[in-house]
């Protein structure tokens, strides 16, 4: 069984490593978030902004070119028709409400391609909350037009100029202001990172994806249950909200990619299973890359939402007792996936994304296989990096 | 008997504790520095075990633990400076570090490789009280290591008093909401939990960190607790010394004077 112990664990991974001072903000929030999320009035506003807001049931679409180019039945789960392009915006509208019935009126978010921080900054703009977003320099720098977008929607952009200036930066920087400003501010992570509650409180608002695609699949394939689901990985929000319904009915093969930057022998990857060992990193016991000595290594993929460090100690549990199979997919490759999917269904992905898409020619599988690919973000905010690689 | 206690038997007002990294300015300074904080006047001396993601730390911290890094510093590197140590410096060492290098090493490796250099106490910000219970106290305490909470004024007065039945040595009160370095001067906010948790009477002594960096911080500190702690005003004062020694001996006078 996957399943949280009450200490905050999926087997070794997990727990709360978090300085002293963090304390109550982490215990008010794991005392309150299952209570909380369990109240009629929760759900309620919870299900009506993700109908009316974000636009749910985002489509199961049958993608018929791509199935009948690999060789089996391959649906996508258009998470990219979410408002604000990705689905980082399940998990925003449900903490922003938690925070609300928290009592908090400031909000700060970390981000990498810069997708959670917007869909951050629009639930902010929505409930008129203050709000911050800490993106590494380089970040802001890649992915500049999230950053406009930031801006617009009323939000701060604050660069973390440490390290490589990239996603684990801005969330130690995150962490850091949240210590300064611990009793009015929520700190909104944006994946299954980071202490006890937040890696299950984040898969739980973004289940919705995997209990749609059970009813959706019922509908068009007469069960709930495909053979594959594919989702890439970088912290693994949008792999958790795929894989949660089906984490326990083992016959559903479940494959998360991560990226493998220029290789997984290069020295500039991200691929945190092969490279990565146990230790701590963000609050959490989970895999993560480090020197011999446990210090952080900078990880490397073209794709700044998978250019992380670590991975969601769920995941490491998954890879851990053999449950999730994990591929890695190299910059290159994942290019040419998002222009094959460009071409094949009219569907730019986000690069990110691009990555899950590849997988399909590393993976085994015959011919009748109901395979579901979690498209999890439009790569409009990606034009920039696919002009630069220029390969169409 | 641990130094740490046998300090605070003795003294129990103004005890100054001066926080550095170590491989900070250079690699091999850690010696130096420590001598002269010594012979400077200071009480304890918290060595800061660099780490990539100091997240409790402000840039002061953050930039001396990346200078450290690239001079080639590590938890094994240090041991090796430490070795030494006891024979030039008496007074009580405290290790000041995130608990994944720690990890790496090896918990048990590492608490009996301090106290085999002399190493007298520990302060890990990110290990939380429950893992130190489960998995962690009975190894510190078979090498007689002394383990420092920190506590904010945020912490309620339920988990101080559970803080102080698990600490030895002494608490770490941090002086606001606040990464280290963010803070200058004492407000009467500050005071006010100060002399909250003053009035609780707790078993270990007390002292305040954070926003700690002269003359009349620290005496302010001392008044509510039993002394007070020094980071990043240490750090920038030995930043672009020329002079070690005689830096750091004119900087602690300063203080205690």
């Amino acid at each position: 069984m996957i399943k949280i112990d009450e200490k905050g664990f999926y087997g070794k991974f997990g727990g709360a490593y978090i300085p002293e001072m963090l304390h109550p903000n982490i215990e008010e929030l794991r005392e309150n978030y299952e209570q909380i999320m369990a109240t009629p009035e929760f759900q309620k506003e919870f299900r009506s902004l993700l109908k009316d807001f974000v636009g749910r049931p985002t489509p199961l679409y049958f993608a018929s070119r791509l199935s009948e180019k690999y060789g089996a039945k391959i649906y996508l789960k258009r998470e990219d028709l979410c408002h604000t392009g990705a689905h980082k915006v399940n998990n925003t509208v449900g903490q922003i409400i938690m925070a609300k019935k928290l009592g908090k009126k400031r909000i700060i978010a970390e981000t990498g391609a810069g997708q959670h921080g917007v869909a951050t900054a629009t639930v902010c703009a929505l409930m008129g909350m203050d709000c911050t977003i800490y993106m590494g320099a380089v970040d802001i720098q890649r992915q500049r037009p999230n950053v406009e977008r930031m801006k617009i929607l009323g939000a701060k952009v604050v660069p973390a100029t440490s390290g490589s200036q990239t996603l684990k930066d801005a969330t130690n920087e995150a962490m850091r202001q949240w210590i300064n400003n611990p009793v009015d501010t929520h700190y909104i992570i944006g994946s299954v990172v980071g202490p006890h509650p937040y890696p299950e409180m984040v898969a739980r608002f973004q289940s919705v994806i995997s209990e749609e695609i059970k009813w959706q699949l019922k509908e068009k394939e007469g069960t709930e249950y495909p053979d594959l689901v594919i989702a890439c990985v970088g912290g693994g929000s949008n792999a958790a909200g795929a894989f949660y319904h089906y984490y326990n009915v083992p016959q559903v093969r479940l494959v998360a990619v991560e990226a493998a930057g220029l290789g997984v022998t290069s020295g500039k990857s991200a691929a945190t299973t092969v490279l990565g060992t146990s230790g701590i990193l963000h609050g959490s016991k989970t895999l993560l890359m480090q020197t011999e000595d446990g210090q952080v290594v900078e990880p490397h993929s073209i794709s700044a939402g998978l250019d992380y460090p670590g991975i969601g100690p769920v995941h490491a549990h998954l890879f851990d007792i053999g449950r999730a199979e994990f591929v890695a997919v190299e910059d290159e490759d994942a290019m040419k996936a998002g222009i094959e999917l460009s071409r094949t269904e009219g569907i730019i992905p986000a690069i990110e994304t691009a990555h899950a898409i590849h997988a399909l020619n590393l993976i085994e599988y015959s011919k009748d296989d109901v395979i579901v690919i979690n498209l999890s973000g439009r790569g409009d905010k990606d034009l920039d990096t696919y002009i630069k690689w220029g390969g169409y | 008997m641990n130094r740490i206690d046998k300090l605070f038997q003795s003294k129990k007002e103004r005890v100054l504790s001066i926080y550095f990294t170590a491989g900070f300015p250079k690699l091999e300074d850690t010696l130096t520095i420590m001598q002269a904080i010594e012979s400077a006047g200071a009480d304890i001396i918290e060595v800061g075990v660099p780490y990539s993601d100091p997240i409790a730390d402000g840039p002061t911290i953050q930039d001396s633990n990346q200078i450290a890094l690239d001079n080639g510093m590590s938890l094994k590197k240090l041991f090796e400076q430490l070795q030494e140590m006891r024979q030039s410096v008496s007074l009580p060492v405290v290790l000041m570090g995130y608990l994944n290098p720690i990890i790496q090493y090896g918990m048990e490796a590492f608490c009996k490789k301090c106290q085999e250099v002399g190493v007298d106490g520990l302060i890990l910000p990110d290990l939380p009280m429950q893992q130190y219970l489960d998995e962690f106290k009975e190894v510190f305490d078979k090498y007689d290591l002394c383990n420092t909470f920190l506590i904010s004024p945020q912490t309620s007065e339920k988990r101080i008093l559970e803080i102080d039945t698990h600490s030895n040595g002494f608490i770490y009160m941090v002086s606001a909401h606040s990464i280290t370095g963010a803070r200058t001067g004492i407000s009467e906010e500050q005071i006010a939990y100060f002399q909250r948790v003053e009035s609780m009477n707790l078993k270990n002594p007390r002292l305040i960190g954070f926003g700690i960096s002269d003359s009349e911080t620290f005496t302010t500190a001392s008044k509510y607790g039993n002394g007070a702690i020094i980071g990043s005003a240490f750090i920038k004062k030995i930043k672009d010394s020329q002079d070690l020694k005689s830096d750091i001996e004119t900087y602690i006078q300063s203080v205690i004077h």
